[in-house]
């Protein structure tokens, strides 16, 4: 797997927010509502356009002392950057 | 009469999504609008207290989407100001206009207001597509709105209604959005109400031509699929098998008129006696949970045979209650596009009814009645 250096950021037709009335982290975009499980909604929260991956993973390794995290928050994050909820180059 | 469920036989979920059309006025005076005929005039709009109680009101009920529509909702003063409240409340802005009337300094504004989504639409490939289909010289403006929006780096997607004037050209319509920069193209079919069920002999196209159509589509989406989202649904009048419209009567949308009736779905108002509540006089939680229009079509006990004993009903819930009404005269009928439905007549000959040399010229949109 590509282990990318740069500091991923959100895309800009992606918000990231809490629905209190349904108690849950959801991620919107244009017409659409993803709920996002409690992981994802800590990794995505991280996701600030400053911290790379290192620094994302440290911060959840910092939380979660015991857990071996590192092999999935990277998938997580390629997922997401499949999704196209993250920032990345310019088509053209 | 429609009978109402028992309120223990089903359980509603906060709606997710709703559709404010704040005005029916609109520049354009397309053939195939799904507008009610009777447009609403400009004193009968809600204001704009109203319309922020309304969008208050939803964001308290749940609702995470927001769209704002007409008619043309840049002709509102006060868009950017609802715009800018449903932001406040966490929900994501979608603005679905046809781009006519939009500066320059109107869309820096837009963005300044954390307008989530700019959804331009698209009636056609070609200037004369355009005229013909939207009645006026709204081309090279669209081209210039579409160009804009690319440079502030709004997230765009471009919304194209299909129909027998303009399936031709799906293929280059495929090709513009492209080169607008479009992250995501929805290509509607025409759904056959108001000023579109006015116009359907005109516009209800052949199994050939959709057959077509969804080979340029596949195409195409073989071409751009990773860069831009392409959304097809085949017109269901030529299906075996209804939709499940929205999802279920009142399961996750509600839309609100110029004048604040609040309906399950865009086109309900075709049903009669469903009294459809209005905003003016009842708050949206008591309009979802408790109102009768609401409650009308909700879980499945009010269906009839054949639904009623179909498993199908889970997946399509009986399908398009106003297309049911509007074509068998029974609103709790399955709809006719379903195989089973014995109704089904009424669908193969709509197919049937396609323009003859005899057709009547289309009729354009206006606010004062039908136009040659």
């Amino acid at each position: 797997m590509s282990v990318s250096t740069e500091a991923p950021r959100l895309a800009r037709r992606v918000r990231l927010r809490y629905d209190e009335v349904r108690d849950q982290h959801v991620l919107l975009l244009p017409e659409r509502v993803i709920v996002l499980s409690e992981s994802a909604a800590q990794i995505l929260g991280l996701v600030d356009g400053e911290r790379d991956e290192a620094a994302i993973i440290a911060e959840l390794q910092r939380r979660y002392p015991d857990a071996d995290l590192a092999e999935d928050v990277r998938e997580f994050l390629a997922q997401a950057r499949t999704n196209k909820w993250l920032q990345s180059e310019a088509r053209r | 009469m429609i009978a109402l469920p028992k309120a223990s036989d089903v359980e509603v979920k906060p709606p997710m999504g709703i559709l404010l059309e704040i005005t029916h006025r609109c520049p354009l005076n397309c053939i195939y609008c799904s507008n009610p005929l009777e447009l609403a005039r400009q004193d009968q709009e809600l204001g704009t207290e109203e319309w922020l109680r309304i969008i208050d009101e939803a964001a308290d009920l749940g609702v995470l989407q927001i769209h704002f529509s007409g008619g043309e909702p840049l002709l509102r003063p006060d868009l950017l100001q609802l715009i800018h409240r449903a932001n406040e409340r966490g929900m994501f802005a979608n603005l679905i206009t046809s781009g006519i009337g939009l500066t320059r300094r109107k869309l820096d504004e837009l963005v300044e207001a954390n307008l989530g989504c700019f959804q331009l639409s698209l009636q056609g490939a070609t200037e004369q597509t355009m005229q013909i289909v939207a009645g006026g010289p709204f081309w090279k403006k669209k081209l210039e709105v579409a160009g804009w929006v690319r440079e502030v780096g709004l997230p765009l997607t471009v919304n194209s209604v299909l129909h027998a004037k303009n399936l031709h050209e799906v293929g280059a319509i495929l090709d513009l959005a492209y080169e607008m920069g479009a992250d995501e193209i929805e290509l509607a079919n025409t759904q056959y109400y108001g000023w579109a069920l006015l116009n359907r002999d005109h516009l209800l196209p052949s199994r050939e031509q959709i057959e077509e159509a969804a080979r340029v589509v596949e195409d195409r989406r073989q071409r751009y699929g990773e860069h831009m989202d392409i959304v097809w649904v085949v017109p269901d009048y030529y299906d075996d098998f209804p939709k499940p419209c929205m999802g279920g009567w009142g399961d996750s949308l509600l839309s609100v008129t110029p004048e604040g009736t609040v309906q399950p779905c865009l086109s309900a108002q075709v049903i009669p006696d469903l009294n459809l509540p209005n905003a003016r006089d009842r708050d949206l939680r008591s309009i979802w949970y408790e109102s009768g229009a609401f409650n009308a079509y909700r879980g499945f006990d009010w269906m009839e045979e054949p639904c009623r004993s179909c498993d199908r009903k889970y997946e399509d819930f009986g399908g398009c209650r106003c297309q049911a009404y509007m074509l068998t005269g029974n609103a709790a009928a399955a709809d006719p596009v379903c195989t089973y439905s014995p109704h089904r007549e009424t669908i193969l000959e709509a197919r049937q009814q396609r323009k003859t040399p005899e057709t009547p010229a289309p009729l354009y949109r206006s606010m004062d009645g039908p136009k040659a």
